[in-house]
């Protein structure tokens, strides 16, 4: 029988792995789930509310308002520094292209949240574990131009394990792109919100990420600058529980609240109205 | 202790100059032997270091002896004040800075610290900040904007310190603060990578309108030996991960990240630290001359667009 067949799966680490095609398992409670349900339930499990990755596009219908996205993000990735490791860079996108169905580690465009006129750029941890390089960088920061240059407001998800090494320097240097980018909204008094999800870390924290507006987090993300395991071998001790978990962002300052995925949008539409009158306030 | 690669050079060296010593005493004539010695030296000194590679260099920006921050801040500018505290909690040794005058020029200067011995090291936490050392970064900006002074960054550091205590204070988001706290100056901002430019720790102060680097420093996303740890799953393949991160000067020059090389005496700054700092007074004085013209608004724009335009992508 199937479900005798599914309960013997053994549990996966972070992701949904599709066992018979209708059901799947949580990662955390490891409770057996319709997909049907999951999916209506944006990916979280409706046993014990463990947040699991959420696939992009799903993302961007969960914050747009319905039939309102157009999709602005095009670019294609390089290989300026022709890197290899143990396998060409440009092999690894081959196959990171092909896996993720999409160009690069994001996706994004004009859309309307909460009836506000916004640029929502979402991170796709799927492709390359959502780093940023070239294409990441040049794409937020495009999408901040774009919402100054329209008077839109800007929300981001980011999920990502930081900046991208094949792309080295450069991939440095988005950091500073992308923060630069911003400061065009700022100029026009136009909203950002920034969402973190599980998981970012690295340069994108330490950028664009982390000098929004209002910041939300979505529950148990793993959110930091340094990765806990960087930090264990630095400092040769056990990490205390829920280190660098939202909650613990939270408590320190660092975000303004955790917000159940269930509710993101609203907390959204909540902000991006209060404060997108600012820009019409000051006649800009 | 001489790096591996500098020791025959270091011997052929000391035997020249045993040779000159005994000649001198003695005086036995031994200028013919002398000037073939003297001849191989050059030309050893001139294979060596005439085809560094990259993993050379990074040995090189991190050996003892090379011009740290403070060195720079007492030697290439006059009347240096050393200012402290970030008046929020704590002051970082990591990073250091103050009030200076650049040949009469009144500037706010700022960089990373490096120990010159272990014991210094472990007081400055080998030059990896925590978030308060930015956020002394960030007052001097401020002070440099008020009083529209030109800002100099000196960077050496390995990384941004990754520990507890760092990540509680919140360290990616001061350096996201440090970054657009540096875009926003409307003063001539340049940074001089040193020795070591070690990722977001290091683009904190590097946010400038001119950004220099010397000879034999390097500057990257990560670390060699970090990247090596994942991508090769081996530290050890440090040097792989070194030559594939082209984060030496004239790579890093080659892809736009920075605007000037400065050269390094024969062997690197640590053998002449004086030489080294002299060829570092000179781009300084002429990066702030190109950069005297602009009014306020023009330098914020100017380092704009000089970020704007990094990144290699397909339409």
């Amino acid at each position: 029988m199937a479900l005798e067949r599914l309960f013997r799966r053994r549990r996966t680490q972070g992701e949904v792995r599709d066992v018979p095609e209708l059901w799947t398992r949580c990662p955390s409670c490891d409770a057996p789930i319709y997909k049907k349900d999951l999916e209506q339930n944006l990916y979280v499990c409706p046993k014990c509310s463990h947040h699991i990755r959420f696939p992009a596009m799903r993302r961007i219908e969960s914050l747009a308002d319905a039939g309102s996205f157009e999709q602005t993000t095009r670019l294609k990735p390089a290989d300026p520094l022709h890197f290899t490791d143990t396998e060409p860079y440009a092999k690894r996108l081959e196959r990171y292209q092909k896996e993720a169905g999409r160009p690069d580690a994001i996706v994004g465009g004009r859309c309307l949240i909460g009836g506000v006129p916004s640029v929502l750029m979402v991170m796709d941890a799927a492709f390359a574990g959502g780093s940023m390089g070239s294409v990441v960088g040049e794409e937020i920061t495009r999408g901040a131009e774009l919402a100054a240059q329209e008077g839109r407001a800007l929300v981001i998800v980011s999920a990502s394990g930081g900046a991208r090494m094949q792309e080295a320097a450069l991939s440095l240097m988005q950091m500073a792109k992308t923060t630069l980018a911003l400061d065009r909204l700022w100029a026009k008094r136009l909203p950002y919100v920034s969402i973190l999800t599980d998981p970012t870390t690295g340069g994108v924290t330490a950028s664009f990420a982390a000098i929004a507006d209002v910041i939300f987090a979505e529950p148990g993300a793993l959110i930091g600058f340094a990765g806990p395991r960087v930090i264990k071998q630095t400092i040769r001790q056990d990490l205390p529980e829920g280190f660098q978990r939202s909650e613990f962002l939270l408590k320190h300052g660092m975000v303004d609240k955790v917000v159940d995925r269930r509710m993101l949008k609203e907390a959204v539409a909540r902000v991006l109205k209060q404060l997108a009158g600012g820009a019409r306030a000051a006649g800009v | 202790m001489p790096l591996e690669f500098e020791k025959p050079i270091l011997e052929l060296e000391a035997r020249i100059a045993e040779l000159e010593k005994y000649a001198q005493e003695s005086g036995v004539g031994l200028e013919g032997e002398l000037s073939v010695l003297r001849e191989r030296l050059k030309k050893l000194q001139s294979d060596t270091y005439g085809s560094l590679s990259r993993w050379q260099r990074v040995q090189l920006a991190r050996t003892p002896g090379r011009p740290t921050t403070l060195d720079v801040l007492n030697g290439v500018f006059q009347d240096f004040l050393e200012l402290s505290g970030d008046r929020t909690f704590s002051d970082d040794s990591a990073i250091v800075g103050g009030l200076a005058y650049l040949e009469g020029t009144p500037v706010v200067v700022c960089g990373q610290q490096k120990g010159r011995d272990t014991k210094e090291n472990i007081q400055r936490n080998f030059g990896m900040p925590h978030p308060e050392g930015y956020r002394k970064a960030m007052r001097l900006m401020d002070l440099a904007d008020r009083f529209r002074q030109p800002f100099f960054a000196f960077i050496d550091t390995p990384g941004a310190y990754p520990g507890i205590s760092a990540e509680e204070r919140g360290q990616a988001w001061v350096i996201a603060q440090s970054i657009q706290r540096m875009a926003r100056l409307r003063v001539p901002a340049i940074a001089v990578i040193l020795g070591e430019g070690g990722s977001g720790g290091a683009l904190a102060i590097g946010v400038g309108n001119r950004v220099l680097i010397l000879e034999n420093a390097w500057y990257s996303v990560i670390s060699p030996e970090s990247c090596a740890a994942i991508l090769w799953r081996d530290s050890k393949e440090a040097a792989k991960a070194a030559e594939a991160l082209k984060l030496s000067a004239p790579d890093l020059l080659q892809l736009g990240v920075v605007d000037r090389v400065i050269p390094e005496p024969g062997g690197g700054a640590h053998r002449d630290p004086a030489a080294t700092l002299a060829n570092l007074k000179t781009a300084l004085l002429e990066a702030l001359a190109e950069l005297k013209d602009l009014g306020p608004e023009e330098l914020f724009e100017d380092r704009y667009r000089r970020f704007r335009g990094l990144g290699v992508y397909a339409e």
